[in-house]
């Protein structure tokens, strides 16, 4: 039976459209996935089916369940038989009001119940959710869950009412590998257990994969392809499903040949001091970096992998003499990190909005360093780096916000290179880009890297892309160093459990591996 | 808790310290002689010691600063002719002017600027937030921009002005009060109150403009966020949303700013009081600045620093209370 039938959506803010004629349909139970970038009307499609849009024109029909919520009052579904679980579940939730008087709330306004069966529902299904300890956790603030309680904290919400259909857009976006893992995990369990479908809109092939049963690709505000996941992942027919597919980083080929050792990390550690609270006693510091030592050869890719909070920002920062090591020596090329300048390392920023200084013309920033270094007149120097990075020399004198985030980063890269240093440290250089940006962004550091034969440090939570880059891969956990060594090895035949662990989490966008994958997680939980 | 309350109080002491220490020195750099003053014409210099003497101040500056401190905590004894004086604690010692003790001066001025700060913070808070929640709801475009232009209005005019204004517009003209005096409410409650009337709103005018503006934004702030989507995709009534949600993520702001503005009026609303004949804390110190009137300034000061010293921490915990993010430690 068909619960959800849209038809001919579209979705116009001003002259803008969102959403463009788009057409699909989901069964009683089923699961949909909805992929595309960002831009493609994924969410303005989700936040349609509650009637959330404030200012944009809907026309067409979404049938949900003999109902066309385009013209019906959506407000008797929202929550009730429609319940969305959001993105950032750090901001999604009330911050004043405790997480079970948040469910208790929906429960109570949709079926009428006493404050007390309320409350009863909401350590219920906080329950569901693996919530530990819920009838207590049920009076924690927001602020005092984890990322990824919060997410299943909204999760709870959602399925308070037994809705019958569960949108979730983007429900791991903002989370770790192994955490999104669990989230996805549970989305599925909820599904089996519930009864309820599942719209599952996602920009990552990897996490449909393995949860939808039929997949919708989505550009420019219409469906390029649908069918079932197998078919569309596993034999696209249009170009551009062909395309994201060909954009989801492979394993690399390269071969490698260790050089020197260029730069020495030796027992390096970083404490951050933490204020006394109350007590006299002075806390215990964070060791955001606890004990790391490695090299970084001349020439190699040397990938850092680690969750959130496991220090690698500290370290990149460290290797490049950013932030000084509590303890322990960092030398290049034998000499202390914090005397070297410019031409040995150079650092290449997670977010690029926000590393280059707004006031400035892109130009003046990529020329900056080479000022540094002497350099009398460096625009001629600037426009080639422009140019090596794929932009055109007219781009010099705009600013980085009339620039994309694909454009911003290639920015980062060029000014990273202005003074010809001999060892590149990147931060996260690619995960707030699009997927086909990301693999356009890669195979430029990769083409530079090999033309300029400089050394990288590519730190990353991303397992796929480290795979794809490095000759060699660190994992990081708690501020150390549990695994390191070749690419191939480290992903083929994990020694340590927690790089089993986080290569388990993974998503691979090919279906029956992502099965397995699943399967693998809850037999050892 | 206990923790943070005792740290707060030591820092509270230590601040009051450091005023009274400040207002002592400053007040020695001024180079007239306050007992020449209370001694008058046809001073003899016996007749000179012997007020020295009674005002404390024959003794070095360092010492009589021991002395005051003394009083504070323990009292102390004013010769007086062949009699002594005694002087209960906290003493603040005799007003130069008026041989009154400053105790006493302070205590009977307070209730008037309480009830000029209490009453105008009232006003001021109601309309605020009112003009406010109406822009920043945006429902209305006109009465947005309405309030706006008023927000803007009372941010420029001084409050002199609006003084003025409301007294030639509403005891000369329309002669609907009377011209303001004080009358204490224990005497006539009606009474008192339509005497503060005018002042109250002369206060309020301003004061509401920034609570409209500060409500405004922070509506419009809150309305934006994730967890207002959140709790429109649950089906929460936009009623709710707006009272229970917007407005209290809204005002937690306001209610730093209004125990910290109930100080600064009580202690800070000279041009009011002066034009609105009230005998408040204000007056009281600009008389005394104006007499080299010394122990009645460091008693103003001390209360100042008191009411809003006390004030910050009352706002602090009350923003502990509001917010369950905050923490107090």
């Amino acid at each position: 039976m068909t619960l959800l039938q849209v038809t001919d959506l579209r979705i116009c803010f001003g002259d803008k459209r969102a959403v463009d004629g788009l057409s699909f349909s989901l069964e009683a139970g089923g699961s949909l996935g909805i992929v595309g970038e960002s831009g493609s009307g994924k969410s303005a499609t989700a936040l349609a089916l509650l009637g959330l849009h404030q200012s944009a024109v809907v026309t067409g029909s979404i049938d949900f369940d003999g109902t066309d919520l385009v013209t019906a009052d959506p407000r008797p579904f929202r929550g009730a038989r429609i319940a969305m679980v959001f993105q950032e579940p750090l901001t999604a939730l009330n911050p004043f009001q405790t997480v079970g008087d948040q469910i208790a709330e929906v429960y109570r306004l949709h079926t009428g119940a006493s404050r007390r069966a309320a409350r009863a529902r909401a350590v219920e299904v906080l329950g569901q959710v693996h919530i530990p300890d819920p009838a207590r956790r049920a009076s924690a603030y927001p602020h005092q869950f984890s990322g990824g309680m919060r997410q299943r904290a909204l999760i709870a919400m959602a399925i308070a009412c037994r809705p019958r259909l569960i949108v979730a857009d983007e429900p791991t976006t903002a989370l770790d590998v192994t955490v999104q893992a669990q989230i996805l995990d549970l989305l599925d369990e909820v599904r089996a257990r519930t009864g309820a479908a599942l719209l599952l809109i996602s920009h990552d092939l990897g996490v449909v994969a393995g949860s939808a049963e039929s997949v919708v690709v989505m550009r420019d505000g219409r469906a390029v392809e649908s069918g079932t996941t197998e078919q569309v992942l596993l034999a696209p027919r249009h170009e551009y499903t062909r395309a994201l597919l060909a954009a989801v980083p492979k394993p690399g080929t390269r071969s490698f040949e260790p050089g020197e050792p260029l730069l020495r990390l030796h027992d390096v550690r970083k404490h951050f001091p933490q204020p006394r609270r109350g007590s006299l006693r002075k806390p215990p510091p964070i060791r955001a970096v606890d004990g790391v030592s490695l090299d970084v050869c001349a020439g190699e890719t040397l990938g850092i992998v680690g969750e959130s909070g496991t220090g690698k920002t500290t370290l990149a920062r460290m290797m490049v003499g950013l932030v000084p090591p509590t303890s322990g020596s960092i030398t290049f090329d034998g000499v202390d990190i914090a005397r070297r300048r410019g031409r040995s390392v150079q650092m290449v920023f997670q977010d690029p909005l926000s590393s280059l200084n707004p006031r400035r013309s892109i130009g003046e920033s990529i020329a900056d360093p080479l000022r540094l270094a002497g350099v009398r007149d460096p625009r001629a120097r600037v426009v080639a780096l422009l140019d090596r990075v794929g932009l055109a020399a007219s781009e010099y004198d705009r600013y980085p916000h009339q620039l994309s985030g694909g454009m911003r980063q290639r920015v980062g890269i060029a000014r990273a290179l202005a003074p010809a240093p001999r060892l590149i440290v990147c931060d996260e250089p690619v995960s707030s880009l699009d997927v086909t940006t990301q693999a356009q962004v890669l195979a430029l550091i990769e083409e530079l890297r090999e033309e300029l034969g400089f050394a990288l440090v590519f730190v990353s939570h991303d397992l796929a892309v480290l795979r794809q880059i490095a000759d060699r891969v660190a994992v990081l956990k708690d501020g150390a160093v549990v695994e390191i060594g070749k690419t191939s090895e480290v992903y083929e035949q994990p020694r340590h459990a927690y790089t089993k662990e986080l290569l388990a989490a993974v998503p691979v966008t090919d279906p029956a591996e992502a099965r397995r994958l699943r399967a693998l997680r809850s037999a050892t939980n | 808790m206990t923790g943070y309350l005792i740290r707060r109080i030591g820092g509270a002491l230590l601040v009051l310290f450091f005023l009274t220490t400040l207002v002592y020195g400053l007040f020695y750099l001024a180079p007239s002689d306050p007992a020449i003053l209370t001694c008058g014409k046809g001073c003899t210099p016996e007749r000179l010691a012997d007020v020295r003497a009674a005002m404390g101040v024959d003794d070095p500056i360092p010492v009589q600063y021991w002395h005051f401190l003394e009083g504070l905590v323990a009292g102390r004894d004013y010769p007086a002719g062949p009699d002594v004086r005694h002087c209960p604690a906290p003493c603040l010692g005799y007003s130069f002017e008026t041989d009154q003790p400053v105790t006493t001066l302070l205590l009977d001025r307070i209730p008037v600027s309480f009830a000029l700060a209490l009453g105008a913070e009232v006003l001021s808070l109601v309309f605020g937030i009112g003009a406010g929640m109406l822009a920043g709801l945006r429902r209305f475009r006109i009465l947005d921009r309405v309030v706006n232009a008023l927000i803007l209005a009372g941010y420029a005019v001084p409050v002199f002005l609006v003084g003025l204004l409301l007294l030639l517009l509403f005891c000369v003209h329309l002669q609907w009060l009377p011209f303001p005096t004080y009358v204490p409410l224990t005497t006539d409650p009606l009474l008192w109150a339509q005497n503060l009337l005018l002042p109250w709103v002369s206060l309020a005018i301003i004061q509401a403009a920034v609570y409209a503006r500060l409500t405004r934004s922070g509506i419009q702030e809150t309305l934006a966020e994730d967890h207002i989507r959140t709790a429109r995709a649950y089906g929460i009534p936009e009623r709710r949303i707006l009272w229970r949600r917007a407005l209290r993520g809204a005002l937690l702001p306001l209610v730093t700013l209004t125990a910290i503005d109930i100080a600064g009026i009580m202690t800070g609303a000279v041009l009011t009081e002066t034009m609105f004949g009230l005998p408040g804390v204000g007056q009281l110190l600009v008389g005394a600045v104006r007499q080299i009137d010394l122990p009645v300034v460091v008693g103003v000061t001390l209360l100042t620093g008191l009411i809003i010293v006390v004030a910050n921490a009352a706002a602090d915990l009350l923003y502990a209370a509001v917010d369950p993010r905050v923490q107090l430690r």
